[in-house]
């Protein structure tokens, strides 16, 4: 299985495996390194139905509270439980382990519309 | 960088540029009746210390009342030592830190008041204060519907509540989508499974009464709703407090949120204001206070500090997404309320409470003994009670105060004629009970003897004697 993983220009990555409908979404190593240490993270309940664009929760740092938008539409499936005690561990590891939720895809054409990798790091500079 | 004020060069470039001829054109739409005069009753010319000694003489002619009102506001004993230490300078200009651990005194008195209040509140957590009880209670009100997104934008308030509280939210809440409905019979056979976001419970309510909170509790819990309290302080220090509310074991204990006006804790009447509204909450929902809080914690050096919390959801980051556009702390307020509190401790703030139902109790006994004094509720209450009198309140307040007594205040609610709604403190004696009974006692006989006499002239052949006796 291949996967694939794509940006948006307000930094989440979702990540998802060829032929699957379920995506993977976070944010990227750029944005975590802008907040600063995370001291909150707040996720999208499950079951919750997201537009693409919509808001899906909130990364809190000592410094700002950002919202986090959904990359693609589609119903929240999982959350990161880990993130309710630990949110450091999106500042250790924005693109593997500090990932936010879990999303089902209903619109996989909107996946092809994002940035991708190398995009992603050409507009972020 | 230097202050270069602007020279009269400027300023008539400046009013040239918009077509303005003087500054004063500015102000042209601000109607003249407000606009400063000089003051009719204060000659002109006089000297500072003239001044002081007329203003002296005319605030001596008014003397110092007793004063018998409550109704959100009470007048309660504050030691002298509470204003001796807020009125240093460092205190009494501090207002909300900014550079918030450069502060560090500042924040640990915050940090003190916000432990208090939240142990009176039997809650988790408290914030750095709010502006005043009801501007708490409408926070209270909009941090219970971020809560529950999942629940209607409904709030039913249960019991008598102040009316100047429910202003104060019609002017807040409809613009963000909420409702707000009130049940004054507490109807408990009502199903209201899923209709409300929030269930407000007032103790002791607007009238005085205590309210059976852990059924009240139950009851909202069990329909999904959270529990907001909004309570005196000084009752919390003798009733259950908030955070111990509820009688059933399937269910959430305690209220969720709780809020009031935190005047009695050491704040002077001051004419209204300003005073101190707190809010305190569950751990769970922290998330969700609006305002500030102070934390403790360690620096680098593993020693202990302060600093402020939670303050990346506020207005001057998260902007129309803050959890509040309206909050402060109130931080000469908050350093009273703390310094009354540490003074007290428990067991003062006991004694008060206590003193103040004491007195409340024996100042009500002897009313009711008067002809035509009845009293409206019966059942539990705390230091302020409802009742009606066979005269037109306007009329019992100004004879009463002809005699330097505030009587109470009219309780205009749907349902009241002439009933006056009276509260006693610990600051009163048995003395001052025995001058309001006497002034009321010589108002009313006053107004039937005026009474029979307006009769009596109607017929004729009456004697004198006769007429007393009518």
């Amino acid at each position: 299985m291949v996967s694939r993983v794509r940006y948006t220009e307000s930094h989440e990555w979702i990540r998802w495996e060829e032929g699957e409908n379920i995506g993977t979404v976070g944010i990227t190593d750029h944005a975590q390194d802008l907040l600063g240490d995370l001291v909150f993270v707040e996720l999208p309940k499950i079951g919750a139905v997201l537009a693409q664009g919509q808001e899906a929760g909130v990364v809190e740092s000592v410094k700002a509270a950002s919202d986090v938008y959904a990359p693609v539409s589609g119903k929240v499936i999982k959350q990161n439980e880990v993130l309710d005690q630990s949110p450091g561990v999106v500042n250790q590891s924005a693109e593997q382990e500090g990932w936010l939720y879990q999303i089902e895809i209903t619109h996989p054409d909107e996946l092809e519309k994002l940035l991708d990798q190398k995009n992603y790091l050409a507009a972020v500079g | 960088m230097p202050f270069v004020p602007h020279s009269k060069a400027d300023i008539n470039a400046m009013l040239s540029t918009i077509g303005v001829d003087q500054i004063e054109d500015l102000f042209d739409e601000i109607p003249l009746v407000i606009k400063a005069r000089p003051f009719e009753k204060i000659p002109e010319n006089i000297s500072e210390s003239e001044l002081t000694r007329l203003m002296t003489a005319r605030a001596n002619e008014d003397g110092v009342d007793l004063n018998f009102i409550g109704a959100g506001a009470y007048e309660h004993y504050i030691p002298w030592a509470v204003w001796d230490i807020v009125s240093r300078g460092e205190i009494m200009t501090s207002y909300t830190p900014y550079q918030a651990e450069a502060s560090q005194g500042n924040l640990q008195m915050i940090y003190e008041y916000q432990s208090m209040i939240s142990s009176l509140m039997g809650l988790d957590c408290s914030n750095a204060s709010l502006y005043d009880g009801a501007s708490g209670l409408a926070e209270a009100i909009l941090m219970a519907v971020r809560i529950q997104l999942d629940k209607p934008k409904k709030i039913l308030i249960l019991g008598d509540v102040s009316p100047n509280y429910l202003e104060v939210l019609h002017v807040l809440l409809p613009h963000q989508g909420i409702e707000i409905d009130l049940d004054l019979n507490l109807n408990l056979d009502k199903n209201i499974k899923n209709l409300y976001a929030a269930v407000v419970i007032v103790q002791p309510s607007f009238l005085g009464l205590i309210q059976p909170v852990d059924v009240l509790t139950d009851w909202a819990h069990a329909a999904g709703a959270l529990v907001i309290a909004l309570v005196n302080p000084i009752a919390m220090s003798l009733l259950k407090p908030p955070g111990e509310w509820s009688a059933a074991e399937n269910l959430d204990k305690g209220a969720d949120i709780a809020c009031g006006e935190a005047q009695p804790l050491g704040v002077p009447l001051a004419f209204g204001g300003p005073y101190l509204g707190f809010i305190c909450c569950k751990k769970k929902y922290v998330r969700q206070m609006p305002g500030r809080i102070v934390g403790r914690t360690i620096d680098l050096e593993g020693k202990e500090g302060f600093c402020l919390t939670l303050q990346a959801r506020e207005q001057h980051i998260r902007r129309a997404k803050a959890t509040s556009n309206i909050c402060t702390n109130q931080g000469l307020l908050v350093a009273a309320a703390m310094v009354y509190m540490s003074l007290l401790g428990e067991t003062g703030l006991k004694q008060v409470a206590k003193q103040c139902y004491l007195n409340a109790l024996a100042l009500r006994e002897k009313l009711i003994q008067i002809d035509g004094v009845k009293l409206i509720h019966t059942g539990p209450w705390f230091h302020e009670f409802a009742v009606s009198m066979p005269l037109p309140i306007d009329k019992i307040r100004e004879e009463l105060a002809r005699e330097g007594i505030q009587a109470g205040i009219e309780v205009n609610m749907p349902g009241f004629s002439n009933v006056l709604l009276i509260c006693s403190t610990e600051v009163h004696t048995s003395l001052d009970h025995d001058r309001y009974v006497n002034a009321l006692k010589y108002v009313l006989s006053q107004a039937k003897i005026e009474s029979c006499f307006n009769k009596n002239t109607e017929l004729d052949g009456v004697t004198g004697a006769e007429k007393i006796l009518c």
